[in-house]
């Protein structure tokens, strides 16, 4: 195949790397400030209110392989995040001893598409945590920094919750909050005799409308497969396609950027891509350039865009840019309510999330391990789908009859069907989301030897947990234990040990990988300054969770929007005042 | 129309392939890839995606003799009763078929299996498992049905027929049969407002007095919300 290095000439204000969450506010925030956009989105158009885009409302029966995961789609069949953790001709590599696990969506609006929506703001502790544990550093900004794009973020995309006052926790503007779960209930009984707190949770759907635009909630527990009224938050619909509706915004499709373009000064002057559709190299020019292709996709852009002021790459003089990049711990436990079973049917979807959850309750200086985690519980009787009826070998026993004898596990014929129909939404579990602690030595960096099929030097990880998250796993496995049997739940499977690190999660796997980007007033331990602007190329921003400086036991999404909101709105500032 | 919207609706795909593509040798231009074959997975799907959905459909993995032995065997762990049909019925040996492909490390445990079940039987009874009679089927199955039971040297067999099990129960369950069945109630638009009281008293739970007056009230969903400046919802 040809390969032919184009200069297109076509020029725009700004160009915007990536239309997740960060590139999607970033594109609202720039294009009506009346500037010109570009977005380059390396997946293709994606709108779940086409009809053939739909997914949603879709019964298992129409998925050959009944909704189970594929190599594209490995959350399942019908899941709307396209990609994976291994993308066909995009590979990643990992230094020997270490672990990451990398999951990108190729697609208009990211991984927003398919995400969890939990939308929890990072508190005043969040942003301070070396003041508090002499562990990794300080953001450079602080809550109240944030607070008033939080409050935005809050009113122009909706998120439901409940006005609770715990100082980390911060309220915002909120929705009204589904009401909960039998299953949930069942673990708010547990809780308050663990003494622990579970509250309503936080999530970014539309229980009420927020403007006449998007449609509201009509709960079908279905928001991994993107929303067709709009109802919850994903990039796509909420913010780029309002945005080119709007504004001066142009949408690049399956376009895979390999690098920022700079002059002799070391100034951006736009970016080079890949075309995925005739594997031709184009260029596009601008006076601001905007990272948002996720934390470590930017890092990956601006190491390959190395030049003779930029030799180690773009943004790169600390030698920082890759480093510190650490994600969510995780774990979970499951259990099996016997009140649960024989239960009455009715249509129990609620929201697609968790209608209730526990924030950090624990005070860490009284306990081994320096950070939190929240816990996000799952259960009820949900669409089935590949799985349902599975492990009856081993589940089967927890079955009475009549006389209060255990089924023997195994079987078949109608008393197993009857058993599996007797089971059905009586499984419950919850899952551990925490902070680790930012290392130096964990990062990700350009494998020189491989590339991938655009011919883009690929990345390479190197990430290993540290006692730090070992401990909070351990205690993670025991909070989860006490609750369930509080609950009134049996527990299923062993408790994982030391031997699996207490069933902690592989790095990346939680899918909140942040910090590889960092934002500091430092110049030579940072890669951004406090307003996410390279230090050293005064026109390149970034917009995604690379300028975490920590990633609290909250997800991330929210915080990324109100970042990229802020930093769009320094950006127009900079450009009113030609200082960029 | 500009070289600007030239270019990028190139790149969108939203352009007919004809103008961009008139310069370009034959084999730049497109294959065409519309499904051919009815039952892949709708809704958002890549190229990547249908084709390998429209391959495995294409292809056959089970042969006669396999798939007769498994409309035997699905319906013996999943039978028609009073109240629905049976596994067969519902579609599960196609399914059955279909996961053979897609998940490609079953495919050696289902055909050894299946195998396992004629030499057992002719070791038993001299004849192969379709030729036994009902009684000397359930008396094969009965050795390796039952995981907690069965004879250790048959746990090669048992773990075959968990993998039946645990596919022949998903296939019935994830069935427009199988959903009826199960009594499932949702996946239709809907105004949550709770779990049914009854249902609370009978489990004795109870919503919490603290949060009765924030919780959603489906009479006000259709009206947009408005806050004060201390995030009270006030309209």
């Amino acid at each position: 195949m040809s390969f032919e290095i184009k200069s297109s000439g076509e020029s725009y204000d700004v160009i915007i790397v990536g239309s997740g969450a960060g590139g999607g506010m970033a594109s609202k925030i720039l294009s009506e400030a009346g500037l010109s956009v570009a977005v380059l989105e390396a997946g293709k158009d994606f709108d779940p209110a086409k009809d053939e885009d739909r997914t949603q409302l879709r019964p298992a029966w129409e998925s050959p392989r009944r909704g189970a995961g594929t190599r594209v789609r490995p959350f399942g069949d019908f899941d709307q995040a396209i990609g994976g953790w291994d993308i066909e001709g995009e590979p990643y590599t990992r230094a020997k001893g270490t672990s990451f696990d990398w999951f990108r969506s190729r697609m208009v609006g990211g991984r927003t598409n398919h995400w969890g929506r939990i939308s929890l703001r990072f508190g005043p502790n969040d942003f301070k945590r070396k003041s508090i544990d002499g562990m990794g550093d300080n953001w450079p900004i602080g809550y109240d920094d944030l607070k008033p794009y939080y409050d935005r973020v809050d009113k122009l995309i909706g998120v439901f919750g409940t006005k609770e006052g715990i100082y980390n926790e911060p309220d915002g503007f909120f929705l009204p909050p589904p009401k909960p779960r039998l299953h949930e209930m069942y673990i708010m009984k547990g809780a308050k005799k663990a003494n622990m707190p579970v509250i309503p949770g936080r999530l970014s759907m539309l229980t009420r409308p927020i403007n006449n635009e998007r449609g509201v909630c009509f709960f079908c527990n279905q928001c991994n497969r993107a929303c067709q009224a709009y109802a919850d938050f994903s990039s796509g619909t909420c913010l780029v396609k309002p945005a080119m509706a709007k504004g001066k915004v142009e949408l690049y499709t399956q376009a895979m950027v390999r690098s920022v373009t700079t002059d002799e000064s070391g100034n951006a002057t736009g970016v080079s891509f890949i075309s995925k559709v005739d594997m031709k190299e184009y260029k596009l020019r601008s006076r601001v350039v905007v990272l948002g292709a996720s934390a470590c996709e930017s890092a990956r852009i601006m190491l390959n865009s190395k030049s003779k002021t930029h030799p180690n790459g773009v943004g790169n003089s600390s030698g920082m840019v890759g480093r510190y990049l650490h994600d969510s711990t995780g774990a979970d436990r499951m259990g099996i309510m016997p009140e649960l079973i024989d239960r009455e049917r009715y249509n129990e979807d609620g929201v697609g999330g968790m209608h209730v959850y526990t924030p950090w309750w624990l005070d860490n200086k009284k306990l081994d391990f320096a950070r939190g985690y929240h816990i996000e519980y799952w259960g009820g009787m949900t669409m089935p789908s590949y799985g349902i009826g599975f492990s009856m070998d081993t589940m089967r026993k927890y079955l009475k009859d009549e006389f209060g004898n255990p089924s023997p596990n195994g079987g078949y014929g109608e008393g197993l069907k009857k058993d599996i129909r007797r089971i059905y939404g009586s499984t419950l579990g919850m899952s551990g989301r925490g902070e680790s602690i930012p290392q130096f030595t964990n990062y990700c960096e350009i494998d020189n030897n491989v590339v991938d099929k655009y011919g883009i030097p690929v990345l390479k990880f190197h990430y290993q947990w540290t006692d730090q998250e070992v401990k909070q796993a351990k205690h993670m496995q025991d909070t989860f234990e006490e609750i369930l049997t509080e609950s009134g739940a049996v527990l299923l499977g062993e408790k994982p040990g030391p031997e699996t690190m207490y069933g902690l999660a592989t790095p990346g796997r939680i899918i909140h990988e942040v910090g590889t980007t960092r934002m500091g007033d430092n110049p030579s331990t940072s890669v951004l300054n406090s307003n996410c602007q390279a230090h050293d190329c005064k026109n390149l921003f970034v917009v995604d969770a690379g300028p975490f400086v920590s990633q609290a036991d909250k997800n991330p999404t929210w915080t990324i929007l109100a970042l990229a909101w802020r930093t769009s709105d320094y950006i127009v500032n900079e450009l009113k005042k030609k200082n960029i | 129309m500009n070289r600007r919207e030239n270019l990028k609706l190139l790149f969108t795909g939203s352009l007919a392939t004809g103008l961009l593509l008139t310069n370009c040798s034959p084999e730049d231009k497109q294959a065409d890839l519309s499904p051919k074959i009815a039952g892949g997975t709708p809704g958002g799907r890549i190229e990547e995606e249908i084709q390998r959905d429209q391959r495995l459909l294409s292809e056959t993995f089970l042969t006669e003799e396999e798939r007769e032995k498994l409309n035997v065997l699905v319906d013996i762990i999943m039978p028609a009763d009073e109240e629905s049909g049976s596994a067969s019925e519902a579609g599960v040996v196609d399914f059955i078929e279909f996961m053979m492909k897609d998940a490609p490390s079953y495919q050696t445990p289902m055909r050894g299996g299946l195998m396992w079940l004629d030499s057992y039987s002719n070791d038993q009874y001299g004849k192969l498992f379709l030729d036994l009679s009902e009684n000397e089927r359930m008396e094969v199955i009965d050795k390796i049905a039952w995981p907690e039971k069965a004879a250790p040297e048959m746990r090669g067999a048992v773990s075959f027929f968990n993998i039946l099990r645990n596919l022949t129960a998903t296939g019935y369950f994830t069935s427009e049969m199988g959903y009826k069945y199960l009594g499932y109630k949702g996946n239709t638009p809907n105004a949550w407002d709770g779990v049914p009281k009854e249902v609370m008293e009978k489990h004795g739970v109870e919503l919490p007095e603290k949060y009765l007056s924030y919780y959603l009230k489906p009479e006000e969903r259709g009206t947009v919300a408005v806050w004060d400046d201390e995030g009270n919802l006030i309209g």
